[in-house]
Protein backbone atom coordinates (compact mmCIF):
# COMPACT_ATOMS: atom_id res chain seq x y z
CA UNK A 1 0.00 0.00 0.00
CA UNK A 2 1.47 3.16 -0.68
CA UNK A 3 2.33 5.69 1.76
CA UNK A 4 0.74 8.54 0.59
CA UNK A 5 -2.52 6.80 0.66
CA UNK A 6 -3.80 8.50 4.20
CA UNK A 7 -6.76 6.23 4.32
CA UNK A 8 -7.13 2.55 3.37
CA UNK A 9 -10.21 0.78 3.77
CA UNK A 10 -9.61 -2.76 1.96
CA UNK A 11 -12.99 -4.93 2.06
CA UNK A 12 -14.10 -4.27 5.33
CA UNK A 13 -16.44 -6.05 6.99
CA UNK A 14 -18.53 -4.98 9.93
CA UNK A 15 -20.62 -6.95 12.74
CA UNK A 16 -22.04 -5.97 15.37
CA UNK A 17 -22.58 -8.46 17.47
CA UNK A 18 -25.35 -9.40 19.24
CA UNK A 19 -23.97 -10.90 21.97
CA UNK A 20 -20.18 -9.52 23.39
CA UNK A 21 -17.94 -11.98 23.90
CA UNK A 22 -14.63 -12.23 25.78
CA UNK A 23 -13.26 -9.60 25.18
CA UNK A 24 -15.73 -7.11 24.22
CA UNK A 25 -17.30 -5.10 21.43
CA UNK A 26 -16.96 -6.10 18.07
CA UNK A 27 -13.24 -6.80 18.32
CA UNK A 28 -13.69 -10.60 17.03
CA UNK A 29 -14.29 -11.79 13.37
CA UNK A 30 -15.77 -14.69 11.64
CA UNK A 31 -19.26 -14.66 9.97
CA UNK A 32 -22.27 -13.07 11.12
CA UNK A 33 -24.20 -15.14 13.47
CA UNK A 34 -28.02 -14.93 14.47
CA UNK A 35 -29.12 -12.08 15.85
CA UNK A 36 -25.92 -10.07 14.89
CA UNK A 37 -25.70 -6.83 12.52
CA UNK A 38 -24.14 -6.82 9.48
CA UNK A 39 -23.74 -3.11 9.45
CA UNK A 40 -21.26 -3.19 6.53
CA UNK A 41 -20.18 -5.55 4.09
CA UNK A 42 -16.63 -5.62 1.20
CA UNK A 43 -16.52 -1.79 1.62
CA UNK A 44 -13.33 -0.17 -0.31
CA UNK A 45 -12.33 3.34 0.28
CA UNK A 46 -8.87 5.01 -0.27
CA UNK A 47 -8.29 8.44 0.70
CA UNK A 48 -4.92 10.38 -0.62
CA UNK A 49 -3.08 12.35 1.52
CA UNK A 50 -4.73 16.08 1.51
CA UNK A 51 -7.60 14.80 -0.69
CA UNK A 52 -11.41 15.61 0.70
CA UNK A 53 -13.72 13.20 0.12
CA UNK A 54 -17.50 12.88 1.07
CA UNK A 55 -19.61 10.33 1.85
CA UNK A 56 -23.27 10.29 1.27
CA UNK A 57 -25.61 7.94 1.85
CA UNK A 58 -29.26 7.27 3.46
CA UNK A 59 -29.62 7.39 7.13
CA UNK A 60 -28.92 4.52 9.39
CA UNK A 61 -26.64 3.12 5.92
CA UNK A 62 -23.42 3.00 8.17
CA UNK A 63 -21.69 6.06 7.50
CA UNK A 64 -20.22 6.53 11.04
CA UNK A 65 -19.59 2.79 11.59
CA UNK A 66 -16.91 3.68 8.86
CA UNK A 67 -15.34 6.23 10.22
CA UNK A 68 -15.20 4.52 13.56
CA UNK A 69 -13.47 2.03 11.68
CA UNK A 70 -11.14 4.68 9.93
CA UNK A 71 -10.67 5.86 13.61
CA UNK A 72 -9.57 2.53 14.91
CA UNK A 73 -12.84 2.57 17.64
CA UNK A 74 -13.97 -0.45 15.64
CA UNK A 75 -12.15 -3.47 14.34
CA UNK A 76 -13.51 -4.84 11.09
CA UNK A 77 -14.58 -8.36 11.31
CA UNK A 78 -12.90 -8.82 8.02
CA UNK A 79 -10.54 -6.95 5.88
CA UNK A 80 -7.89 -4.28 6.99
CA UNK A 81 -7.64 -0.50 7.67
CA UNK A 82 -4.08 1.06 6.81
CA UNK A 83 -3.29 4.58 7.49
CA UNK A 84 -0.22 5.87 5.83
CA UNK A 85 0.62 2.48 4.45
CA UNK A 86 0.90 0.34 8.06
CA UNK A 87 -1.98 -1.85 9.31
CA UNK A 88 -4.21 0.00 11.58
CA UNK A 89 -4.35 -1.66 15.19
CA UNK A 90 -5.51 0.19 18.08
CA UNK A 91 -6.88 3.87 18.05
CA UNK A 92 -5.57 5.83 14.95
CA UNK A 93 -3.45 8.38 16.34
CA UNK A 94 -2.73 10.28 13.20
CA UNK A 95 -6.34 11.06 12.90
CA UNK A 96 -9.06 13.76 14.72
CA UNK A 97 -12.45 12.82 14.83
CA UNK A 98 -15.32 15.03 14.92
CA UNK A 99 -18.14 12.81 16.51
CA UNK A 100 -22.04 13.21 14.95
CA UNK A 101 -22.88 13.15 19.25
CA UNK A 102 -22.09 15.59 21.59
CA UNK A 103 -18.81 14.55 22.70
CA UNK A 104 -17.48 17.41 24.75
CA UNK A 105 -16.38 16.74 28.55
CA UNK A 106 -19.42 18.59 30.38
CA UNK A 107 -17.05 19.07 33.08
CA UNK A 108 -15.14 21.18 30.93
CA UNK A 109 -15.60 24.77 29.72
CA UNK A 110 -15.12 25.51 26.13
CA UNK A 111 -12.18 26.61 26.42
CA UNK A 112 -10.61 23.93 28.70
CA UNK A 113 -11.83 21.29 26.52
CA UNK A 114 -10.30 22.59 23.30
CA UNK A 115 -7.01 23.34 25.34
CA UNK A 116 -7.08 19.62 26.72
CA UNK A 117 -5.83 18.22 23.71
CA UNK A 118 -2.68 20.21 23.63
CA UNK A 119 -2.61 19.77 27.76
CA UNK A 120 -2.43 15.75 27.73
CA UNK A 121 0.27 16.02 24.91
CA UNK A 122 2.27 18.11 27.53
CA UNK A 123 2.20 21.63 26.02
CA UNK A 124 2.68 24.14 29.19
CA UNK A 125 -1.25 24.73 30.10
CA UNK A 126 -0.70 28.86 29.69
CA UNK A 127 0.13 28.24 26.01
CA UNK A 128 -2.29 25.30 25.48
CA UNK A 129 -4.80 28.30 26.62
CA UNK A 130 -3.91 31.00 24.08
CA UNK A 131 -4.08 28.74 21.34
CA UNK A 132 -7.30 27.66 22.58
CA UNK A 133 -8.40 30.79 22.34
CA UNK A 134 -7.35 31.37 19.30
CA UNK A 135 -8.72 28.29 17.38
CA UNK A 136 -12.28 29.70 19.61
CA UNK A 137 -11.79 32.57 17.59
CA UNK A 138 -11.43 30.69 14.20
CA UNK A 139 -14.58 28.78 14.49
CA UNK A 140 -16.65 32.23 15.93
CA UNK A 141 -16.65 31.48 19.11
CA UNK A 142 -14.49 34.46 20.47
CA UNK A 143 -15.78 35.30 24.35
CA UNK A 144 -17.28 31.57 24.72
CA UNK A 145 -14.49 30.05 26.34
CA UNK A 146 -16.00 30.37 29.76
CA UNK A 147 -19.22 28.66 28.81
CA UNK A 148 -20.20 24.90 29.54
CA UNK A 149 -21.29 22.79 27.24
CA UNK A 150 -24.82 22.89 28.32
CA UNK A 151 -24.85 26.80 28.32
CA UNK A 152 -24.12 26.58 24.53
CA UNK A 153 -26.54 25.83 21.56
CA UNK A 154 -26.31 22.51 19.19
CA UNK A 155 -24.33 24.44 16.53
CA UNK A 156 -22.09 26.05 18.90
CA UNK A 157 -21.17 22.87 20.86
CA UNK A 158 -20.64 21.63 17.19
CA UNK A 159 -17.65 24.37 16.57
CA UNK A 160 -16.25 24.09 19.68
CA UNK A 161 -15.88 19.90 18.99
CA UNK A 162 -14.00 21.40 15.81
CA UNK A 163 -11.89 23.68 17.34
CA UNK A 164 -10.79 20.83 19.80
CA UNK A 165 -10.10 19.09 16.82
CA UNK A 166 -8.51 21.20 14.67
CA UNK A 167 -5.85 22.64 17.81
CA UNK A 168 -4.26 18.85 17.50
CA UNK A 169 -3.25 19.41 13.58
CA UNK A 170 -3.49 16.08 12.95
CA UNK A 171 -2.79 14.77 9.55
CA UNK A 172 -6.37 12.85 9.08
CA UNK A 173 -9.47 14.79 9.92
CA UNK A 174 -12.50 12.18 10.10
CA UNK A 175 -15.91 14.53 10.50
CA UNK A 176 -19.32 13.29 10.90
CA UNK A 177 -22.07 15.61 9.98
CA UNK A 178 -20.08 18.55 11.57
CA UNK A 179 -22.09 21.65 10.14
CA UNK A 180 -25.00 19.08 11.31
CA UNK A 181 -27.40 22.16 13.47
CA UNK A 182 -25.52 25.25 11.57
CA UNK A 183 -27.96 27.17 9.63
CA UNK A 184 -27.26 27.53 6.00
CA UNK A 185 -25.02 30.48 6.06
CA UNK A 186 -22.60 29.63 9.22
CA UNK A 187 -22.35 26.28 7.23
CA UNK A 188 -21.14 28.12 4.33
CA UNK A 189 -18.94 30.48 6.76
CA UNK A 190 -17.37 27.35 8.53
CA UNK A 191 -17.16 25.20 5.07
CA UNK A 192 -14.88 28.11 3.94
CA UNK A 193 -13.09 27.73 6.97
CA UNK A 194 -12.31 24.17 6.49
CA UNK A 195 -11.21 24.42 2.98
CA UNK A 196 -8.52 27.30 3.77
CA UNK A 197 -7.35 24.84 6.73
CA UNK A 198 -7.91 22.00 4.48
CA UNK A 199 -5.54 24.02 1.58
CA UNK A 200 -2.65 25.18 3.81
CA UNK A 201 -2.41 21.70 5.47
CA UNK A 202 -2.97 19.70 2.85
CA UNK A 203 -4.78 17.16 5.49
CA UNK A 204 -6.47 14.25 4.49
CA UNK A 205 -10.79 14.59 4.80
CA UNK A 206 -13.45 12.33 5.29
CA UNK A 207 -16.31 13.75 5.99
CA UNK A 208 -20.20 12.46 6.39
CA UNK A 209 -22.83 14.52 5.44
CA UNK A 210 -26.34 14.59 4.41
CA UNK A 211 -26.08 17.92 2.52
CA UNK A 212 -25.10 16.32 -1.47
CA UNK A 213 -24.34 20.06 -2.21
CA UNK A 214 -21.94 20.56 0.81
CA UNK A 215 -20.50 17.43 -0.25
CA UNK A 216 -19.72 18.29 -3.53
CA UNK A 217 -19.15 21.97 -3.04
CA UNK A 218 -16.13 21.05 -0.46
CA UNK A 219 -14.90 17.49 -2.05
CA UNK A 220 -12.50 16.01 -4.34
CA UNK A 221 -14.61 13.04 -4.43
CA UNK A 222 -17.76 12.20 -3.42
CA UNK A 223 -18.77 8.56 -2.24
CA UNK A 224 -22.28 6.97 -1.80
CA UNK A 225 -23.05 4.15 0.35
CA UNK A 226 -26.12 1.58 -0.35
CA UNK A 227 -28.20 1.24 2.54
CA UNK A 228 -28.07 -1.43 4.80
CA UNK A 229 -27.38 -4.06 6.29
CA UNK A 230 -24.25 -4.97 4.50
CA UNK A 231 -24.11 -1.31 3.16
CA UNK A 232 -21.26 -0.88 0.74
CA UNK A 233 -19.59 2.07 -1.16
CA UNK A 234 -22.06 1.88 -4.54
CA UNK A 235 -20.70 5.11 -6.88
CA UNK A 236 -16.99 7.00 -6.60
CA UNK A 237 -17.59 10.51 -8.63
CA UNK A 238 -15.11 12.76 -8.72
CA UNK A 239 -15.50 16.49 -8.95
CA UNK A 240 -13.64 18.41 -10.88
CA UNK A 241 -14.34 21.55 -9.83
CA UNK A 242 -11.79 24.43 -10.44
CA UNK A 243 -10.00 25.10 -6.73
CA UNK A 244 -9.79 27.20 -4.90
CA UNK A 245 -13.22 27.35 -3.98
CA UNK A 246 -16.19 29.45 -2.31
CA UNK A 247 -18.30 27.09 -0.41
CA UNK A 248 -21.38 29.47 -1.75
CA UNK A 249 -20.21 30.95 -5.19
CA UNK A 250 -19.32 27.24 -6.80
CA UNK A 251 -23.29 25.88 -6.45
CA UNK A 252 -23.73 28.37 -9.28
CA UNK A 253 -21.15 27.01 -11.08
CA UNK A 254 -22.14 24.99 -14.18
CA UNK A 255 -20.90 21.61 -14.13
CA UNK A 256 -21.90 21.50 -10.60
CA UNK A 257 -25.23 21.38 -11.45
CA UNK A 258 -24.54 17.85 -14.12
CA UNK A 259 -22.78 16.51 -11.11
CA UNK A 260 -25.75 16.86 -8.55
CA UNK A 261 -28.08 15.23 -10.80
CA UNK A 262 -25.83 12.32 -11.88
CA UNK A 263 -25.16 11.41 -8.13
CA UNK A 264 -28.76 12.16 -6.72
CA UNK A 265 -30.15 9.74 -9.39
CA UNK A 266 -28.21 7.11 -8.10
CA UNK A 267 -28.86 8.45 -4.33
CA UNK A 268 -32.31 9.23 -4.58
CA UNK A 269 -32.70 4.98 -5.47
CA UNK A 270 -30.73 4.25 -2.46
CA UNK A 271 -32.62 6.59 0.03
CA UNK A 272 -35.77 5.31 -0.90
CA UNK A 273 -35.02 1.87 -0.41
CA UNK A 274 -33.80 2.75 3.11
CA UNK A 275 -37.11 4.44 3.96
CA UNK A 276 -39.18 1.61 2.94
CA UNK A 277 -37.16 -0.39 4.91
CA UNK A 278 -35.44 -3.64 3.66
CA UNK A 279 -35.64 -5.59 7.24
CA UNK A 280 -32.05 -5.80 8.51
CA UNK B 1 -45.98 28.83 37.77
CA UNK B 2 -44.82 32.71 38.37
CA UNK B 3 -45.62 33.23 42.15
CA UNK B 4 -42.13 35.62 43.79
CA UNK B 5 -40.17 34.53 46.21
CA UNK B 6 -42.02 36.50 48.80
CA UNK B 7 -45.14 35.26 48.02
CA UNK B 8 -43.69 31.62 48.10
CA UNK B 9 -41.95 32.60 51.73
CA UNK B 10 -45.48 34.16 52.91
CA UNK B 11 -47.01 30.73 52.64
CA UNK B 12 -44.58 28.64 53.55
CA UNK B 13 -44.31 31.00 56.65
CA UNK B 14 -48.28 30.36 57.22
CA UNK B 15 -48.34 27.01 56.61
CA UNK B 16 -46.15 26.82 60.05
CA UNK B 17 -48.72 29.21 61.59
CA UNK B 18 -51.64 27.71 61.09
CA UNK B 19 -49.34 23.78 61.88
CA UNK B 20 -48.71 25.35 65.48
CA UNK B 21 -52.06 27.03 65.70
CA UNK B 22 -53.90 23.96 65.44
CA UNK B 23 -51.54 22.19 67.74
CA UNK B 24 -51.74 25.69 70.15
CA UNK B 25 -55.50 25.19 70.20
CA UNK B 26 -55.50 21.42 70.15
CA UNK B 27 -53.91 21.18 73.36
CA UNK B 28 -54.41 24.36 75.31
CA UNK B 29 -58.10 25.25 74.71
CA UNK B 30 -61.21 22.94 75.29
CA UNK B 31 -63.36 21.82 72.46
CA UNK B 32 -66.69 20.89 73.65
CA UNK B 33 -64.66 19.74 76.57
CA UNK B 34 -61.81 17.83 75.47
CA UNK B 35 -58.46 18.49 74.44
CA UNK B 36 -57.80 16.95 71.27
CA UNK B 37 -54.07 17.37 71.74
CA UNK B 38 -53.52 16.78 75.03
CA UNK B 39 -50.46 18.16 76.76
CA UNK B 40 -49.21 14.47 78.00
CA UNK B 41 -48.73 13.57 74.74
CA UNK B 42 -48.08 16.50 72.82
CA UNK B 43 -47.15 19.10 74.91
CA UNK B 44 -47.69 22.72 73.58
CA UNK B 45 -45.54 25.22 71.28
CA UNK B 46 -44.77 27.82 74.00
CA UNK B 47 -43.36 24.87 76.45
CA UNK B 48 -41.35 23.55 73.85
CA UNK B 49 -40.16 27.17 72.61
CA UNK B 50 -39.55 28.19 76.25
CA UNK B 51 -37.56 24.70 76.41
CA UNK B 52 -35.01 25.47 73.61
CA UNK B 53 -34.69 28.85 74.70
CA UNK B 54 -33.76 27.70 78.64
CA UNK B 55 -31.52 24.49 76.58
CA UNK B 56 -29.67 27.19 74.58
CA UNK B 57 -28.99 29.49 77.58
CA UNK B 58 -26.89 26.62 79.08
CA UNK B 59 -23.82 24.75 77.80
CA UNK B 60 -24.43 21.00 77.99
CA UNK B 61 -26.63 21.20 74.27
CA UNK B 62 -23.57 22.41 72.74
CA UNK B 63 -22.03 19.31 73.50
CA UNK B 64 -24.86 17.26 72.75
CA UNK B 65 -24.50 18.77 69.01
CA UNK B 66 -20.79 18.68 68.95
CA UNK B 67 -21.25 15.08 69.74
CA UNK B 68 -23.46 14.32 66.87
CA UNK B 69 -22.03 16.76 64.59
CA UNK B 70 -18.66 14.67 65.06
CA UNK B 71 -20.31 11.43 64.41
CA UNK B 72 -22.00 12.62 61.16
CA UNK B 73 -18.65 14.07 59.76
CA UNK B 74 -16.53 10.93 60.56
CA UNK B 75 -19.66 8.81 59.15
CA UNK B 76 -19.88 10.53 56.04
CA UNK B 77 -16.17 11.25 55.78
CA UNK B 78 -15.25 7.83 56.09
CA UNK B 79 -18.06 5.96 54.07
CA UNK B 80 -17.59 8.33 51.17
CA UNK B 81 -14.35 7.66 51.33
CA UNK B 82 -14.23 4.04 51.30
CA UNK B 83 -17.26 4.13 48.47
CA UNK B 84 -15.14 6.38 45.90
CA UNK B 85 -12.41 3.88 46.30
CA UNK B 86 -14.77 0.70 46.61
CA UNK B 87 -16.50 1.91 43.44
CA UNK B 88 -14.17 3.01 40.96
CA UNK B 89 -12.34 0.01 41.78
CA UNK B 90 -15.48 -2.50 40.96
CA UNK B 91 -16.75 -0.50 38.04
CA UNK B 92 -12.90 -0.66 36.36
CA UNK B 93 -12.68 -4.72 37.20
CA UNK B 94 -15.67 -6.45 35.89
CA UNK B 95 -14.38 -9.77 37.45
CA UNK B 96 -14.48 -8.16 41.26
CA UNK B 97 -17.85 -6.80 40.76
CA UNK B 98 -19.34 -9.95 39.15
CA UNK B 99 -18.04 -12.11 41.98
CA UNK B 100 -19.08 -9.74 44.89
CA UNK B 101 -22.21 -8.44 43.43
CA UNK B 102 -24.29 -10.89 45.28
CA UNK B 103 -22.71 -9.89 49.06
CA UNK B 104 -22.79 -6.57 47.92
CA UNK B 105 -26.44 -6.82 47.40
CA UNK B 106 -26.97 -8.88 50.77
CA UNK B 107 -25.25 -6.33 52.68
CA UNK B 108 -26.82 -3.62 51.23
CA UNK B 109 -30.56 -4.84 51.70
CA UNK B 110 -29.87 -5.65 55.88
CA UNK B 111 -31.82 -3.25 57.88
CA UNK B 112 -29.08 -1.43 59.30
CA UNK B 113 -30.53 -0.83 62.42
CA UNK B 114 -30.02 -4.77 63.76
CA UNK B 115 -26.55 -3.36 63.21
CA UNK B 116 -26.48 -1.29 65.93
CA UNK B 117 -26.04 -3.70 69.04
CA UNK B 118 -23.02 -5.48 66.91
CA UNK B 119 -21.67 -2.12 66.67
CA UNK B 120 -21.92 -1.77 70.31
CA UNK B 121 -20.47 -4.66 71.47
CA UNK B 122 -17.65 -4.59 69.36
CA UNK B 123 -17.18 -0.31 69.87
CA UNK B 124 -18.67 0.18 73.01
CA UNK B 125 -20.89 3.43 73.75
CA UNK B 126 -18.55 5.98 72.62
CA UNK B 127 -19.03 7.82 69.25
CA UNK B 128 -17.28 4.71 67.08
CA UNK B 129 -19.91 2.42 67.26
CA UNK B 130 -22.34 5.72 65.95
CA UNK B 131 -19.91 6.32 63.23
CA UNK B 132 -19.77 2.66 62.37
CA UNK B 133 -23.23 2.91 61.84
CA UNK B 134 -23.39 6.02 59.79
CA UNK B 135 -20.89 4.27 57.73
CA UNK B 136 -22.43 1.26 56.52
CA UNK B 137 -25.27 3.51 55.72
CA UNK B 138 -22.88 6.08 53.71
CA UNK B 139 -21.12 3.93 51.64
CA UNK B 140 -23.57 1.74 49.85
CA UNK B 141 -25.36 5.16 48.58
CA UNK B 142 -21.79 6.49 47.78
CA UNK B 143 -20.56 3.29 46.51
CA UNK B 144 -23.48 2.54 43.68
CA UNK B 145 -23.25 6.32 42.71
CA UNK B 146 -19.44 6.44 41.91
CA UNK B 147 -20.56 2.67 40.44
CA UNK B 148 -23.00 4.15 38.69
CA UNK B 149 -20.94 7.19 37.41
CA UNK B 150 -18.00 5.53 36.39
CA UNK B 151 -20.08 3.10 34.20
CA UNK B 152 -22.57 5.51 32.50
CA UNK B 153 -19.76 7.93 31.03
CA UNK B 154 -21.09 8.59 27.99
CA UNK B 155 -19.32 6.47 25.40
CA UNK B 156 -18.81 9.53 22.86
CA UNK B 157 -17.35 11.70 25.38
CA UNK B 158 -14.72 8.66 25.83
CA UNK B 159 -14.28 7.77 22.55
CA UNK B 160 -13.44 11.42 21.85
CA UNK B 161 -11.08 11.54 24.92
CA UNK B 162 -9.29 8.87 23.37
CA UNK B 163 -8.85 10.10 20.08
CA UNK B 164 -7.08 13.12 21.55
CA UNK B 165 -4.47 11.58 23.02
CA UNK B 166 -5.63 10.55 26.65
CA UNK B 167 -3.75 7.77 28.10
CA UNK B 168 -5.72 5.64 30.84
CA UNK B 169 -4.34 7.77 33.64
CA UNK B 170 -5.38 11.34 31.96
CA UNK B 171 -8.67 9.24 31.50
CA UNK B 172 -9.28 8.94 34.92
CA UNK B 173 -8.06 12.15 35.88
CA UNK B 174 -10.39 14.13 33.28
CA UNK B 175 -13.47 11.76 32.44
CA UNK B 176 -14.03 8.99 35.12
CA UNK B 177 -12.79 10.69 37.88
CA UNK B 178 -15.25 13.93 37.19
CA UNK B 179 -17.76 12.11 36.48
CA UNK B 180 -17.96 9.77 39.12
CA UNK B 181 -17.62 12.87 41.54
CA UNK B 182 -20.89 13.92 39.43
CA UNK B 183 -23.04 11.52 40.87
CA UNK B 184 -21.15 11.26 44.41
CA UNK B 185 -22.61 15.31 44.91
CA UNK B 186 -25.79 14.21 43.28
CA UNK B 187 -26.56 12.10 46.56
CA UNK B 188 -24.72 14.33 48.70
CA UNK B 189 -27.95 15.25 50.08
CA UNK B 190 -28.83 11.75 50.70
CA UNK B 191 -25.51 10.61 51.77
CA UNK B 192 -25.55 13.30 54.37
CA UNK B 193 -28.81 12.87 55.60
CA UNK B 194 -27.99 9.00 56.33
CA UNK B 195 -24.92 9.48 58.51
CA UNK B 196 -26.95 11.57 60.83
CA UNK B 197 -29.63 9.07 60.79
CA UNK B 198 -26.91 6.78 61.44
CA UNK B 199 -25.55 9.24 64.35
CA UNK B 200 -28.65 9.75 66.12
CA UNK B 201 -30.14 6.26 65.76
CA UNK B 202 -27.14 4.70 67.01
CA UNK B 203 -27.20 7.20 70.01
CA UNK B 204 -30.74 6.46 70.61
CA UNK B 205 -29.86 2.78 71.02
CA UNK B 206 -27.29 3.48 73.44
CA UNK B 207 -25.16 6.14 74.30
CA UNK B 208 -24.28 8.99 76.80
CA UNK B 209 -24.21 12.22 74.71
CA UNK B 210 -25.64 13.45 71.18
CA UNK B 211 -29.37 14.62 70.27
CA UNK B 212 -30.17 10.87 70.15
CA UNK B 213 -29.70 10.39 73.93
CA UNK B 214 -30.86 13.81 74.79
CA UNK B 215 -33.97 12.69 73.09
CA UNK B 216 -34.00 9.31 74.62
CA UNK B 217 -33.44 10.50 77.92
CA UNK B 218 -36.78 12.96 78.13
CA UNK B 219 -38.67 9.83 76.44
CA UNK B 220 -37.66 7.59 79.46
CA UNK B 221 -39.08 10.23 81.79
CA UNK B 222 -42.27 10.82 79.62
CA UNK B 223 -41.32 14.27 79.54
CA UNK B 224 -42.85 15.00 75.81
CA UNK B 225 -41.64 18.67 76.41
CA UNK B 226 -38.27 17.82 75.91
CA UNK B 227 -38.27 15.50 73.21
CA UNK B 228 -40.28 18.01 71.24
CA UNK B 229 -37.51 20.39 71.89
CA UNK B 230 -35.40 17.52 71.01
CA UNK B 231 -36.81 17.30 67.72
CA UNK B 232 -36.97 20.71 66.87
CA UNK B 233 -33.48 21.06 67.68
CA UNK B 234 -32.80 17.79 65.59
CA UNK B 235 -34.94 19.71 62.44
CA UNK B 236 -33.05 22.60 62.53
CA UNK B 237 -29.64 20.81 63.03
CA UNK B 238 -30.74 18.89 59.39
CA UNK B 239 -31.89 22.26 57.80
CA UNK B 240 -28.52 24.00 58.47
CA UNK B 241 -26.30 20.86 57.19
CA UNK B 242 -28.07 20.38 53.97
CA UNK B 243 -27.82 24.17 53.39
CA UNK B 244 -24.41 24.05 53.81
CA UNK B 245 -24.78 20.77 51.28
CA UNK B 246 -26.61 22.79 48.94
CA UNK B 247 -23.83 25.63 48.84
CA UNK B 248 -21.11 23.11 48.51
CA UNK B 249 -22.93 21.49 45.33
CA UNK B 250 -23.21 24.51 43.48
CA UNK B 251 -20.08 25.60 44.01
CA UNK B 252 -18.74 22.33 42.64
CA UNK B 253 -21.34 21.83 40.20
CA UNK B 254 -21.64 24.64 38.23
CA UNK B 255 -21.13 22.95 34.89
CA UNK B 256 -24.50 20.67 35.34
CA UNK B 257 -27.74 22.32 33.74
CA UNK B 258 -29.62 21.44 37.04
CA UNK B 259 -27.12 22.62 39.72
CA UNK B 260 -26.10 26.32 37.93
CA UNK B 261 -30.07 26.71 36.04
CA UNK B 262 -31.44 26.21 40.12
CA UNK B 263 -34.11 28.65 40.82
CA UNK B 264 -37.27 27.94 42.90
N1 LIG C 1 -23.70 -0.53 18.59
C1 LIG C 1 -24.53 -0.98 17.63
N2 LIG C 1 -25.13 -2.17 17.75
C2 LIG C 1 -25.96 -2.65 16.79
N3 LIG C 1 -26.25 -1.99 15.67
C3 LIG C 1 -25.68 -0.79 15.48
C4 LIG C 1 -24.80 -0.21 16.44
N4 LIG C 1 -24.39 0.99 15.99
C5 LIG C 1 -24.99 1.16 14.80
N5 LIG C 1 -25.76 0.09 14.47
C6 LIG C 1 -26.54 -0.08 13.24
O1 LIG C 1 -25.66 0.01 12.15
C7 LIG C 1 -26.24 0.73 11.10
C8 LIG C 1 -25.32 1.86 10.68
O2 LIG C 1 -25.23 2.81 11.73
P1 LIG C 1 -24.46 4.18 11.54
O3 LIG C 1 -24.51 4.91 12.83
O4 LIG C 1 -23.12 3.91 10.98
O5 LIG C 1 -25.38 4.90 10.46
P2 LIG C 1 -25.17 6.32 9.75
O6 LIG C 1 -25.02 6.06 8.30
O7 LIG C 1 -24.10 7.08 10.43
O8 LIG C 1 -26.57 6.99 10.00
P3 LIG C 1 -26.92 8.54 10.21
O9 LIG C 1 -26.80 9.19 8.89
O10 LIG C 1 -28.33 8.52 10.67
O11 LIG C 1 -25.97 9.07 11.22
C9 LIG C 1 -27.60 1.21 11.60
O12 LIG C 1 -28.59 0.40 11.01
C10 LIG C 1 -27.53 1.02 13.07
O13 LIG C 1 -28.81 0.65 13.54
MG1 LIG D 1 -24.08 8.66 11.65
Amino acid sequence: MPPDIAISLEQIDIIYRAQAYAGGGVRDGGPARAGDYHAVSQATLAVKEGEFVSIVGPTGCGKSTLLNAAAGLLQPANGGVSIYGDLLSGLNARAGYLFQQDALMPWKTALENVAIGLEVAGVDPAIARDRAEHWLAQVGLQGFGLRYPHQLSGGQRKRVGLAQVLIRNPDILLMDEPFGPLDAQTRQIMGNLLLSLWAQERKAVLFVTHDLEEAIALSDRVVIMSSGPKATIIGDYRIDLARPRDAMDVRLDAGFHAIHKAIWDQLRGEVMKAYQGVSP
Amino acid sequence: MSVSKRTLLLLQILVAVVALGIWHIGSSVPILGVYFLPKFFFSTPWDVAARIVKLFSGTLIWKHLGITLTETLLAFVIGAGGGVLIGFWFARRPLINAVFDPYVKMANALPRVVLAPIFMLWLGLGIWSKVALGVTLVFFIVFFNVYQGVKEVSQAVLSNARMLGMTEQQLFRHVYWPSALSWMFSSLHTSVGFALVGAVVGEYLGSAAGLGYMIHEAEGVFDTTGVFAGMVILAAFVLVVDAIVTAIEHRLLVWRPDAAGRNV
